[in-house]
């Protein structure tokens, strides 16, 4: 074996180590990487009191304003679990039903979440007003399954049978 | 590619491309910059706001496309002992930076109308800012060496621990929930991009390449030029 071969073998195998070492890691923080839980993770997982992120999708129809004009009630949602939320402030210009957002606070014991922070999420798609125009009147516009990024596939997957009685429709 | 391995050489195809990429890069930034900024249409969501991705996208791509041609020259040089190879990563490093710079900065002014935020640590930005750390770090290292040939070395073998930052900087939006949006164009099922946006979006990226290419040569004959120099002085100071 040259020792040119013998160097690129090394650095083979080094590379592989650290992948499989990065891999490793990576899966065991899972928990601490993700931004925020899923109303299903919500659901299923114990968050007591701490403070997390939830996000999802805005459900449709569930946005209410207070008389306050300051507290927004809405439902988020990823399409199997929906979990109440509270907020007080203002809104992101791309706040709106259908919306993925993301939201920060804590669930008090009524199972709202009381949100400090509203970060609205857009997804993947761009075109232009007309375009948009067009496939809403189609009526194939904004598969809710398709947008906050396949969200709701991750959470069918992983939600158990006991968290199904879902807190949501009103 | 070991023709090209010999610095005469080189410098012979580097003068012979330059004034076509240095062109080309003129040309299709002025282009590029015209579709981006008035002849394309708003977004439906985001309005005019959208803009900013004909500089973040294409920034962003070049920071991790130039730091996988770092690392694959760092394992050139490390394995076969290409000169050319340690020198094109020392070349590229800082417009690799740079690119990375303006992908966060113009991220960060994006992120302020539409998320709400100029900064939050998911995983996607994260990652990322490692990313420049990483630019920065292999920067520092090759010059912190009395040596030149051990900085290089240490340098080459910090690139090749850091490519496994690439494909976690690709994938993160797939991997974890993340607040940035995932893949819009290099995704399995095609772009989500409707083509009157994907047009100067892809005129933007080439212009963005042929910009590395036409810097990179630039410095990689200063690089070759100094190298000579530091040489011809060691040679007179022994005599």
């Amino acid at each position: 074996m040259t020792r040119k071969k013998r160097r690129l073998y090394m650095l083979g195998l080094a590379l592989l180590g650290l992948g499989t070492a990065a891999a490793l890691t990576l899966t065991a923080f899972e928990d601490n990487i993700v931004f925020f839980y899923s109303p299903s993770d919500v659901q299923t997982r114990d968050v007591g009191d701490r403070n997390f992120r939830l996000g999802g999708l805005v459900e449709a129809g569930s946005v209410k304003k207070l008389p306050d004009g300051l507290t927004t009630e809405f439902m988020v949602t990823d399409t199997v679990n929906s979990v109440a939320v509270s907020y007080r402030g203002q809104l992101p210009d791309l706040f709106r039903e259908g919306q993925g957002i993301v939201a920060e606070g804590t669930l008090n014991g009524a199972r709202v979440f009381v949100a400090r922070e509203v970060l609205a999420k857009h997804d993947e798609n761009y075109m232009p007003p007309e375009v948009a125009d067009a496939i809403k009147r189609a009526g194939v516009f904004k598969d809710p399954a398709k947008t906050a990024d396949g969200m709701a596939e991750k959470a069918a997957a992983t939600t158990v049978p006991a968290a199904s009685q879902s807190t949501s429709k009103e | 590619m070991h023709r090209f391995a010999n610095p005469a050489r080189f410098q012979r195809l580097a003068t012979a491309i330059l004034p076509w990429s240095a062109g080309a890069t003129v040309v299709l930034l002025v282009v590029g910059l015209y579709f981006s900024l008035f002849a394309s249409p708003p977004d439906y969501q985001q309005g005019d706001t959208v803009r900013i991705m004909y500089i973040h996208v294409p920034a962003a791509w070049m920071s991790l496309f130039v730091y996988t041609n770092m690392a694959i020259a760092a394992a050139c040089g490390l394995v076969w002992k290409h000169p050319l190879a340690d020198l094109f990563a020392k070349a590229a490093a800082p417009v690799g930076a740079g690119f990375t710079a303006i992908c966060l900065i113009t991220g960060s002014l994006w992120g302020a109308p539409m998320w709400g935020t100029w900064w939050v640590w998911d995983a996607r930005l994260t990652s990322v800012l490692i990313l420049f750390f990483l630019y920065l770090g292999y920067m520092a290292l090759v010059n912190a060496f009395d040596d030149p040939q051990r900085g290089m070395r240490a340098g080459n073998v910090l690139l090749l621990v850091g490519i496994v930052n690439v494909p976690i900087i690709k994938f993160s939006v797939e991997w974890w929930n993340t607040l940035h949006q995932p893949a819009s164009v290099m995704r399995m099922d095609g772009p989500t991009v409707a083509a009157p946006m994907l047009v100067p979006l892809l005129i933007m990226a080439v212009a963005f390449t042929l910009y590395f290419v036409t810097v990179v040569l630039l410095r990689l004959r200063a690089e070759i030029v100094q190298r000579r120099i530091q040489t011809m002085r060691l040679t007179q100071a022994a005599e």
